[in-house]
């Protein structure tokens, strides 16, 4: 099987890259991939066609949810993140009742507008929420033994193997979802609500559950980042990120699974790798900018459709595989 | 037979325009039932309001006795009623079979939980089998995998009768199923019809083609500009001297 094969050497690959990498690198790595998970919960909810500039502000809720529960409550650590997730799906539940009413542009600007006051409210609430400051002293994830491995937390290379993992399952169950006929509803709603609809489709049931997983999953990617840097605020969670979000899911791609994924990993290694050995770090949100415009006007299918070229070169001659223009 | 599906002093008004005007006509189980009338009589607009996609501005659509006007579209076709759109309204980028299998969506409910799982290997092979049925039963078996929206204009009606085929509805509602097909496409949509009819589903078809129309109804209503204009069978409407009326002013002939 040599597909098989693959994916092992993929693994390997995995285990072994941050044993090669310095330890400000370590650090990144751990960011991408929590960073991965965010963008890959986005793309399940751009499957019902919708498009969220709140996405990034539901992580904070992961966030805060997950640091609450610990610090105010003594939960233990992996437990508060799961529910961390539980409780962003649910306040995303909240928010469809208002957020629904809207369709399209209005429903990317009412997302927005939700966002911020989810973030002021994480302002003005000191109580619990610490205020502009947010939270400070976050418990880590407590440290662990499997035997072979002693998993430390504070080494960044315990907790890449750790959120790892995590994002592994999470991305196996998002993969799951959408090629089953659940996934294929998200896309019939999408593509023609109407129909959908005269199938019997409760077509506002299933845009909510398609924002309520995203927004789980997001959840537990904002929880997986505040117990490793151990301190949260509002500002964490602005629309900046939110940018760099969007441009992610716009240059991989949101056609494929592994489109926004590829995008993700791709811009975070031109980022990491070539603009701060350039020290044109300070520049990243006009770099991004320009990225962003020349892949839409050069790479309109993505980094995804470069992917899938090569692919189909290779295995000439099978089933052609249909590209949906996003 | 049983009066089945029943529109009562159904009336709908879009601001100043009276686009459907206290209509009234009864369906009886097991029929083909046709709805006919010039451009404009208000018939998409009937069958809108049936299927739960426009809330009547007034009157009742009941359908074994219940009042369903109001109810939401899904939980129309939850009851049995299903429809088809007036244009080819499909979905354009996913393949024949997944377009056929959205249609399956009401006998095999999907479970987020039992599907990550992979409990659910019966239920999906239930609705494919179901789709494959529903497409062979329309001829496009052998367009299975290709992109809906790439099919030629009467494979695509033929689909979108197919997806609500796949439903197993009680009632399905056809709107201008025969337009973009050729004669012999029609000739055999209409074998297939009369088939569904011998299965016991209850079909309501707005038709332009007079002959498709009286050679498969059992009783026609005409409308014009949003009113009743007569009801009967094939052989009263085509001599009945409102509806030549009707057609004659509406520019169109009854063939
Ligand atoms: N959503 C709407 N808003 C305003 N007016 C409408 C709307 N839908 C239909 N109408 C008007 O209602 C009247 C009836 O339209 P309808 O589409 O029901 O006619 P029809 O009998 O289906 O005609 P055709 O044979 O051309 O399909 C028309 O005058 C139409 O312009
Ligand atoms: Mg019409």
């Amino acid at each position: 099987m040599p597909k098989f094969l693959i994916w092992i050497a993929a693994l390997a690959a995995l285990i072994a890259l941050p044993h090669g990498l310095s330890f400000s690198q370590q650090e990144i790595l751990v960011f991408l991939t929590i960073n991965v998970l965010l963008v890959a919960s986005y793309r399940l909810l751009t499957l019902t066609g919708e498009w969220s500039l709140g996405h990034v502000v539901i992580m904070g809720v992961g966030a805060y949810s997950s640091a609450l529960l610990t610090k105010k409550l003594g939960v233990y650590v992996p437990v508060s993140m799961l529910l961390g997730g539980v409780i962003a799906a649910l306040i995303a539940v909240l928010l469809s009742f208002p957020l629904f009413r809207m369709k399209g542009f209005y429903f990317l600007i009412g997302s927005f507008a939700a966002g911020e006051i989810i973030r002021l409210l994480w302002k003005r609430f000191r109580d619990p929420f610490g205020g502009a400051k947010g939270i400070k002293g976050i418990d880590p994830m407590p440290d662990f033994s499997v035997g072979f491995y002693q998993f430390d937390f504070f080494e960044p290379t315990s907790y890449y193997y750790f959120a790892g993992v995590v994002v592994a399952v999470c991305l196996w169950i998002l993969w799951r979802i959408e090629k089953s006929p659940v996934g294929l509803t998200f896309h019939a709603v999408h593509w023609q609500d109407k129909l959908a609809q005269a199938s019997g489709v409760n077509v506002r049931a299933y845009r909510t559950l398609a924002f309520a997983i995203a927004s789980g999953f997001a959840g537990i990617s904002g929880a997986l980042l505040a117990h490793y840097v151990g301190t949260i605020n509002p500002n964490a969670f602005d629309i900046d990120l939110m940018v760099f979000v969007l441009t992610w899911a716009i240059v991989g791609g949101t056609a494929t699974f592994y489109g926004p994924i590829l995008g993700c990993v791709v811009l975070t290694v031109i980022n990491e790798v070539v603009l701060r050995e350039l020290g044109l770090e300070q520049m990243r949100p006009l770099i991004y900018g320009a990225i962003m415009i020349l892949s839409i006007l050069f790479l309109p299918n993505g980094l995804e459709s470069i992917v899938q070229k090569l692919t189909k070169r290779r295995a000439a001659g099978g089933a052609p595989e249909r590209s949906p223009a996003e | 037979m049983t009066d089945f599906l029943e529109v009562k002093d159904l009336t709908m008004r879009f601001g100043g325009l009276i686009a459907v005007d206290s209509l009234s006509f009864k369906v009886a189980h097991g029929s083909i039932h046709g709805l006919i009338g010039p451009n404009g009589a208000g018939k998409t607009t009937t069958f809108n309001m049936i299927s739960g996609f426009y809330k009547p501005t007034s009157g009742q659509v009941l359908l074994r006795g219940e009042d369903i006007s109001g109810l939401q579209m899904h939980e129309v076709a939850r009851r049995g009623v299903v429809r088809t759109f007036q244009h080819s309204t499909l979905f354009a980028e996913l393949t024949v079979l997944e377009n056929a299998l959205v249609g399956t969506h009401m006998p095999f409910r999907p479970n987020i939980f039992a599907a990550i799982i992979g409990w659910d290997k019966e239920d999906r092979s239930g609705a494919e089998a179901r789709a494959k049925e529903a497409l062979e039963f329309f001829g496009l078996d052998h367009v299975m995998q290709e992109r809906a929206g790439d099919l030629s204009h009467g494979h695509q009606r033929a689909l979108g009768m197919a997806v609500a085929y796949a439903s197993h509805p009680d009632v399905i509602l056809l709107d201008e199923p025969f337009t973009g097909m050729n004669p012999e496409e029609t000739r055999q949509m209409m074998d297939l019809m009369k088939r569904l009819k011998a299965d016991g589903i209850t079909i309501l078809i707005v038709e332009h083609d007079m002959q498709a129309i009286m050679g498969l109804c059992d009783n026609i209503t005409c409308m014009s500009f949003g009113k009743f204009l007569a009801e009967g069978g094939p052989q009263e409407i085509r001599n009945h001297p409102a509806v030549i009326e009707a057609y004659l002013g509406g520019a169109r002939h009854v063939a």
